[in-house]
């Protein structure tokens, strides 16, 4: 039980750290508004609080100082400036390092620990700061059980009330209840105060109680009954033992067994008439005046309250009926099929009805696949980071903008998209961004400024990294690639395919490796990571001005629209997002060039063709013509003719994944069950045509095509 | 328990149970088996879908009620000839890494229950495939039959990058 | 009849927490999640005693006391504040307010339910 309650705390702590995030960010732009200050606070606080019911210690100790630091600034005690708000933000990363630790169980970087803690104290009054948080009041009566001898005491106990009792909804009744769990309990009233009924005060006390306890229990049980109401009432404790004794014989036993039963001071004052400690009064007192300084929360009132009322299920869940639905649609397109083989008279009644089946299908499909859809503002403000450690390792200032935060995505896009996104935000700061000195002779600002938007484009997902920086240094990434022989010396290439290179495998423009963006990875496994999702990346620079990246992801990783193919007595599917155009071949289409290379003539065009079989190793050579060609794109433009033995049909297809089936493998996307319970490949055409034997010389090809064609 | 303790950590596994049910199956022509509780289910042959690119001991993938589960031929996995699989081969679906795989082999013999006391240390013999594959032997109707080690069989699936 | 709780706090790990606690103790548990919602809930829950965090959004606790407390709904039933602070000043003008008593986060389910009973005489 206590497990799903911890992982609520974490689940929590996202939503929080999340709040603080975007407070936090706020305030780097400026507003400095209370209600920003007070949410994030409240965040901190609240993360305290959990992490302090499981034991949490570390974050709670890193939570309370940040906290502590929030509660100056909202009471006015501290102004914000630039070195705070950058310690706040370095603060916060730390936080939510400490909580991933706790949930993850990695281990905190202790020296980047200490000096926050430092820098952080510096910003809290002394006595403030010494404030800790200990359970406070029952502290006695509870664990560890102090021991106790077992021996029955009377003790005789006077209870007064104050009449500011009265308003604070403590009944003196339900006390002698709880001291009667305690033991064997008499009540006598005293209402000898109690002035004639014409001079009465509604407003005064005048009852009081004597009550005699029979009890195996400490005094310090009995105190704790009164807790709420110490310094609300006159109230002594007496016991028939000899207190001194008592407290002499408890303090050795239990000492012996390392508890502290903090014997108090009231135990040695057997005066039934001893007034509260002044302490005690003068916290009665004193909030009075506090309390006309109360926060203002009317004006909040009137506000919107919280967002929309939401649900939350557990994704296992959500993943399960979406797993369901497709079924249903994969069992549609059985049904459809078996239909189809029937060879019966007249079905149309029947297919008609399967129509509509489909339909409801797909809706359902739809209404399910929208639950995994999620805003991609968390991902964005932990960018913010990203771009801000990155800042900082390179002695640069970048600043990140984000627009589009509400787009909604696939949750699993999300969580693939981190670190694709880092890696390239990691690459502007350290490749893209000049140093200050350098962008102030470019007559920039001195701060670097990179834009992270995510949009809706036509039933996909674009995300856009835009940076303000030097661009691509093309003629050095030209050379690095002809260095590496990635390309050949002589080779030609537009501005664009230059800048493409960059995605190339083993490709890293960086003289030595930094740890920044380093690390031994380049740009195409940022490219793998993209199209891992059925997604495509592409890169536009102008030189002095800065990069952009282009990122298109499918909406939803669960279903998509395939061309059925058939390539080697394999049944594959192409996406139909990246098919153009199909047609049947004719020989008269066909144009040799040179020893291997192929050209299909399209109305005057020529564009290569690429053998799926042959790319896919299933077919040595081209020993059938191939049936029909798939027209396709890829996103720098090039055209590419896929050939294929022949096409089926064009239909939804749910996507399988092939992780943890098999390695990443080439051409492939992923696979699908069709109507017949087969497994289907799906596949990548950017990769197939990577793969294609023809690809090497494919360049070359293209330019002649394009000359023959122009 | 001393000497227990000593013995290989996959081996403590299997001889640390009283009499383990195993199922045994032959493999271009030897005695196999694995522990009842690695398998999952045993199916009938029927061609599976190419995976372009694979290795050879990789045969392709098969939907077991939904999911896409990978195919290894034992045989070319144990590095021994190919199988030519038929309707007559089994396919044995085994849980292993959190993943279920199917094992193609020829047919599936018996299940026989064995006392840990009985597993032998696999002899040394020079062929690296065998003595990492195979974590045990024991003789079964005077002939021998070897144990499965999954783990080294099937490899933890490959991460994709980044 | 079950004792019936109104837990105010704005944290769902707190809320679960007191859920769990208050359930298995025999407690009609009823939450909600800001201050406003509280006072909101109050009227429909009709609570034997409540429970209520300090920091929280729109209405904080201290508010949330000076409402139930105040001549709208002048409620005499008991509220115990849960707070993390446990700074005497913040204590007294909890129940400057009008607050019953108080709970320490991180709390123990025993103290808890001893506290209840001490504002409530639940036999729970």
């Amino acid at each position: 039980m206590s497990g799903s309650i911890q992982d609520t705390f974490f689940e929590e702590c996202e939503d929080l750290l999340e709040a603080m995030d975007e407070g936090l960010t706020a305030i780097e732009g400026g507003e400095h508004d209370q209600e920003v200050v007070n949410a994030i606070f409240r965040a901190v606080h609240s993360i305290k609080g959990g992490a302090g019911a499981f034991g949490l210690d570390e974050l709670v100790g890193f939570a309370h100082k940040f906290e502590t630091v929030f509660d100056e600034l909202r009471s006015g005690k501290l102004e914000f400036d630039t070195a705070l708000i950058q310690l706040l933000l370095r603060s916060s990363d730390h936080l939510a390092d400490l909580v991933a630790n706790a949930r993850d169980g990695g281990t905190t970087d202790q020296a980047h620990h200490d000096v926050l803690i430092e820098a952080l104290a510096k910003y809290i009054p002394e006595e403030e700061e010494d404030l800790t948080f200990e359970p406070m009041g029952l502290s006695g009566a509870f664990a560890p059980e102090p021991i106790m001898d077992d021996s029955e005491k009377t003790f005789e106990i006077r209870f007064h009330p104050l009449k500011e009792m009265y308003g604070t909804g403590n009944e003196p009744f339900f006390l002698f209840q709880a001291l009667s769990e305690l033991g064997e309990l008499s009540v006598r009233l005293d209402d000898s105060e109690l002035p004639g009924f014409d001079t009465i005060d509604a407003e005064e006390s005048y009852l009081a109680w004597n009550l005699t306890l029979i009890t195996k229990d400490s005094q310090d049980s009995i105190e704790a009954v009164f807790e709420f109401v110490e310094g609300l009432c006159e109230l002594t404790i007496s016991s028939d033992a000899d207190p001194a004794e008592e407290a002499d014989a408890l303090a050795a036993l239990n000492a012996a067994f390392g508890t502290d039963a903090e014997p108090t001071a009231d135990a040695g004052q057997p005066d039934p008439f001893e007034q509260p400690a002044p302490a005690k009064e003068a916290e009665v007192s004193a909030p009075v005046e506090e309390k006309a300084s109360l926060p203002k929360t009317e004006t909040a009132k009137t506000e919107q309250r919280g967002p929309k009322p939401t649900l939350r299920v557990d994704l296992e869940r959500v993943d399960r009926l979406i797993n369901a639905v497709g079924e249903l649609i994969i069992n549609h397109s059985m049904l459809a099929q078996q239909i189809a083989n029937l060879d019966a008279g007249d079905v149309r009644d029947v297919e008609t009805e399967l129509e509509g089946f489909k339909n409801l299908a797909r809706d359902i499909q739809e209404g399910v696949m929208s639950i995994r859809a999620q805003p991609v503002k968390p991902l964005f403000q932990r960018m913010a980071r990203i771009v801000r450690e990155a800042s900082s390792a390179t002695g640069k200032t970048a600043k990140l903008v984000t627009e589009g935060e509400a787009t909604e995505v696939d949750k699993t896009v999300i969580e693939r998209l981190s670190d694709p996104l880092t890696h390239i935000l990691r690459n502007a700061v350290d490749h893209g961004i000049e140093k200050p000195e350098g962008r102030e002779e470019a007559g920039k600002d001195k701060a670097g400024e990179i834009r992270l938007s995510a949009s809706h484009r036509s039933g996909s997902v674009c995300i856009e990294i835009r940076d303000d920086g030097a661009g691509v240094n093309r003629p050095r990434v030209k050379q690095i690639a002809i260095d590496k022989g990635l390309i050949p010396e002589n080779a030609e290439l537009t501005d664009s395919e230059i800048d493409n290179l960059l995605f190339l495998p083993g490709f890293s423009t960086a003289k030595e490796v930094s740890n920044l963006s380093g690390r031994g990875v380049g740009m195409d496994v940022v490219k793998n990571a993209v199209t891992g999702l059925g997604g495509r990346i592409n890169i536009s620079s102008t030189p002095g001005k800065g990069s952009t990246f282009t990122i298109i992801l499918p909406l939803t990783l669960a279903v998509m629209d395939g061309m059925v193919v058939s390539v080697a007595d394999q049944t594959m599917v192409v996406p139909i997002t990246s098919i153009v155009e199909t047609m049947r071949g004719s020989d008269e289409m066909i144009n040799n060039l040179g020893a291997d290379g192929t050209l299909l003539s399209i109305r005057g065009n020529f564009v290569p063709i690429c053998d799926v079989a042959g790319a896919l190793g299933l077919r040595q050579c081209h020993d059938q013509p191939p049936g029909v060609y798939l027209l396709v794109e890829t996103e720098t433009g090039q055209r590419s003719a896929l050939a294929v033995d022949d096409i089926f049909d064009q239909r939804q297809v749910v996507i399988k994944s092939l992780d943890g089936v098999c390695g990443n493998i080439p051409g492939v996307a992923a696979a699908t069950i069709l109507g017949d319970g087969k497994i289907a490949m799906i596949l990548d055409p950017e990769s197939i045509i990577a793969a294609s034997p023809s690809a090497a010389a494919f360049d070359t090809e293209r330019r002649i095509s394009n000359a023959i064609a122009s | 328990m001393q000497s227990q303790a000593e013995v290989k950590q996959v081996d403590h596994e299997v001889k640390h149970t009283q009499f383990s049910e195993f199922v045994s199956f032959s493999v271009a022509g030897q005695a196999f088996c694995l522990k009842i509780t690695q398998i999952r289910e045993i199916r009938r042959w029927s061609p599976v879908t190419i995976l372009p690119h694979a290795p050879s001991d990789v045969l392709g993938v098969m939907n077991l009620r939904g999911a896409v589960i990978p195919i290894y031929d034992l045989s070319a996995r144990f590095g021994l000839e190919q199988t030519e699989a038929s309707e007559r081969n089994v396919v044995i679906v085994v849980a292993v890494h959190g993943k279920q795989v199917g094992l193609l082999a020829e047919s599936v013999s018996e299940i026989i229950s064995i006392n840990p006391e009985e597993i032998q240390d696999t002899p040394q013999v020079d062929s690296r495939n065998t003595m990492e594959y195979i974590q045990g032997i024991i003789s079964h109707n005077e002939s021998m039959v070897r144990i499965i080690n999954l783990d080294a069989v099937i490899t933890a699936p490959e991460q994709v990058l980044l | 009849m079950k004792t019936k709780v109104l837990a105010i706090d704005d944290s769902r790990t707190i809320r679960n927490l007191l859920a769990a606690a208050l359930e298995e103790a025999g407690f009609e548990y009823h939450s909600a999640v800001d201050g406003r919602d509280g006072v909101d809930k109050y009227a429909d829950v009709a609570p034997d005693v409540v429970i209520t965090d300090i920091n929280m959004p729109i209405l904080d606790g201290f508010g949330v006391i000076e409402e139930l407390r105040g001549t709208q709904i002048n409620s005499k039933v008991p509220i115990l504040v849960l707070t993390t602070e446990s700074a005497p000043e913040l204590k007294s003008r909890a129940r400057a307010a009008g607050a019953t008593g108080w709970i320490t986060k991180p709390f123990d389910d025993q103290s808890l339910i001893f506290a209840l009973k001490r504002v409530t005489g639940a036999a729970a």
